[in-house]
């Protein structure tokens, strides 16, 4: 749904230049979650803007829902961005304009009639579960329900692709949770597909079903979380489930990339007579699986057919010491 | 006698209550009042409808002009905020005398109310426009990052973006500029515009007759109360969302 190839952005200031993007490839598919995690300045907003061309990339292309943006300009460019929602980490409301009035803006700005726009407005408000609310103004809103205005103005115009920079982050913990539970459910119903920026982990694990890890305007690695997880010395999988570094040589990590039912702790004492020893790890849900990582000392002489064995019943085994 | 000390003392020493006695003369003053009230009004209207005309887009220009406006254009800019500053650094008093030739030009003559509209306008312009340019910026810059994401022309952005949001700073200049014409207004009865400050110089000053320097004083504070007043009152309302 939306394909980026060789983004570059550099920005030049006055003293030296900053590399924003440095050849970054962005694959999303049709109706998946995809997030971007990365620290401040690593080049994710420059990122995000460069898909709705809110910034023009230096160099390389970026196609949503097979159209070339990056060759679009003027009116062509202007409907293409109306195709493309877009949530802010301020909100971005205007503050002169009711509820109401926010989320009409785009269709006032596409042309749509007043009868249609206020059947369409009501329509979105109770989708986002604002319905009592729309005559109110910015100001009398928690940034939750802020937040719930500016994904109804981004819906407002059916576009297929939203994106999101930070929706979460001026939020507490339990408004953040509703949050990604509406843009989960907005996903399943209208079958978005969703870029999302965050620098929270947690939202990663909630709702994402891709992901790329960013740092100074490229990507660390991408793809699908489950695979990210599963994939052996993953960024991913250390920052989703941070270990105790307390291991020694004879520590492995071993991550359970899915669901599985069978006691493989007991099963590696019974069977190959070592002593396993759990330093830390937690059993998560995510991306819709629940997903174990555990650091553990295994000591004795059949250690590594023990690790063999786990290998072939597909779990992840990396030791420590490698 | 225009120092106010001056006043004071023959204002105490003319009767026993001069209060009374300017109160007394009120109606005989009148007419004459309402007539140079209407020409100050007069004037200040339609400079002020000239300084919005021209004074509103001068300042979004100033904005939209801007490096990191909607359509930067340093030249232009610079070109504008030059004029801008010249109109802003000339003294009022100045200003009238240097336009006279355009406002024989214009209407033909440089005396009465309708001349004084000329050097007026062409004060309150840049005057207006730099306050239309302080309070455009501001205006959130993610919101009208926001309208450019929904592809919203620039036009639109400038008439439904950034002036809405700017509404009250908008409105709390038009009263600046609105008082300041006032002001000015009343100067501009120096060199015969007409109006309450021309009364005050006619009677009050030449012809020393107090009472009316003080009437005229008094409604000239009664007008701009009442435009300050109502210009507070749509600005809380407009900051209260
Ligand atoms: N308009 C700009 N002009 C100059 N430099 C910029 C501009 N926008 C971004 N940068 C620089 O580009 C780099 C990447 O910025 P970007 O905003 O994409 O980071 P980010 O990952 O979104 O960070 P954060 O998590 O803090 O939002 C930073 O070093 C930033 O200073
Ligand atoms: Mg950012």
């Amino acid at each position: 749904m939306i394909d980026a190839v060789g983004l570059q952005k550099v920005y030049r200031l006055k003293k030296r230049q900053v590399t924003a993007l440095n050849g970054v490839d962005l694959h999303v598919r049709s109706g998946e979650i995809y997030g971007v995690v990365g620290q401040s300045g690593a080049g994710k907003s420059t990122l995000l803007r460069s898909v709705n061309l809110l910034e023009r990339p230096d160099h390389g292309t970026v196609e949503v829902d097979g159209e070339q943006l990056t060759s679009l300009h003027g009116s062509g460019l202007r409907a293409a961005r109306r195709r493309i929602g877009m949530v802010h980490q301020h909100f971005a409301l205007l503050s002169s304009r009711t509820v109401a009035g926010n989320v009409a803006f785009p269709l006032e700005v596409s042309g749509v009639g007043r009868a249609q726009r206020n059947a369409k407005v009501g329509e979105l408000l109770e989708l986002v579960g604002l319905g009592d609310k729309a005559k109110a103004y910015p100001s009398q809103l928690s940034g939750g329900q802020k937040q719930r205005v500016g994904i109804a103005r981004a819906l407002a115009s059916d576009p297929k692709v939203l994106l999101s920079d930070e929706a979460t982050s001026a939020l507490d913990p339990e408004t953040t949770e509703s949050i990604l539970s509406l843009l989960r459910r907005l996903r399943d119903e209208l079958g978005l597909t969703i870029l999302l920026i965050t620098h929270e982990m947690d939202v990663i694990k909630r709702i994402c079903d891709s992901a790329a890890i960013m740092a100074d305007g490229e990507f660390l690695e991408s793809g699908r979380v489950l695979d990210l997880i599963g994939t052996p010395g993953s960024l991913l999988a250390r920052s989703l489930f941070p270990l105790p570094d307390n291991g020694g040589p004879d520590t492995v990590v071993v991550t359970y990339p899915r669901s599985f039912d069978q006691p493989f702790m007991s099963e590696l004492t019974r069977r190959f007579d070592v002593d396993v020893n759990i330093l830390g790890g937690g059993v998560e849900e995510v991306a819709g699986h629940s997903v174990g990582r555990l650091s553990v000392d295994l000591l004795g002489s059949r250690r590594n057919e023990a690790i063999d064995y786990l290998t072939q019943q597909g779990l992840l085994v990396e030791e420590a010491g490698q | 006698m225009t120092n106010p000390a001056d006043l004071l003392l023959l204002a105490s020493t003319a009767d026993a209550n001069p209060i009374v006695d300017f109160v007394r003369e009120w109606p005989a003053m009148w007419p004459e009042l309402w007539l140079s009230t209407q020409d100050t009004i007069y004037m200040v209207w339609w400079a002020t409808v000239f300084s919005v005309l021209f004074g509103l887009p001068l300042g979004v220009l100033l904005v939209t002009t801007d490096r990191g406006g909607l359509t930067p254009a340093p030249a232009v800019r610079a070109v504008l905020s030059t004029i801008v500053n010249i109109g802003r650094s000339l003294p009022f008093i100045v200003l009238m005398v240097a336009v006279l030739a355009l406002t024989r030009l214009l209407v033909g003559t440089t005396l009465g109310p309708t001349a004084a509209i000329v050097p007026l306008s062409i004060g309150a312009i840049p005057f207006f426009a730099r306050l239309v340019e302080t309070s455009l910026r501001e205006v959130d810059r993610g919101v009208i990052e926001a309208a450019h994401a929904m592809g919203t022309r620039k036009t639109t952005i400038v008439g439904k973006v950034m002036l809405p949001e700017a509404m009250a700073g908008l409105i709390a200049g038009l009263v600046m500029t609105v008082v300041t014409l006032i002001s000015y207004s009343a100067m501009a009865g120096a060199i015969g515009g007409g109006g309450l400050g021309d009364l005050a110089i006619r009677e009050g000053y030449q012809r020393f007759n107090d009472q009316y320097l003080w009437a005229t004083v008094i409604l000239l504070v009664i007008i701009v109360q009442v435009v300050q007043s109502l210009g507070d009152l749509v600005v809380r309302r407009l900051s209260r969302r």
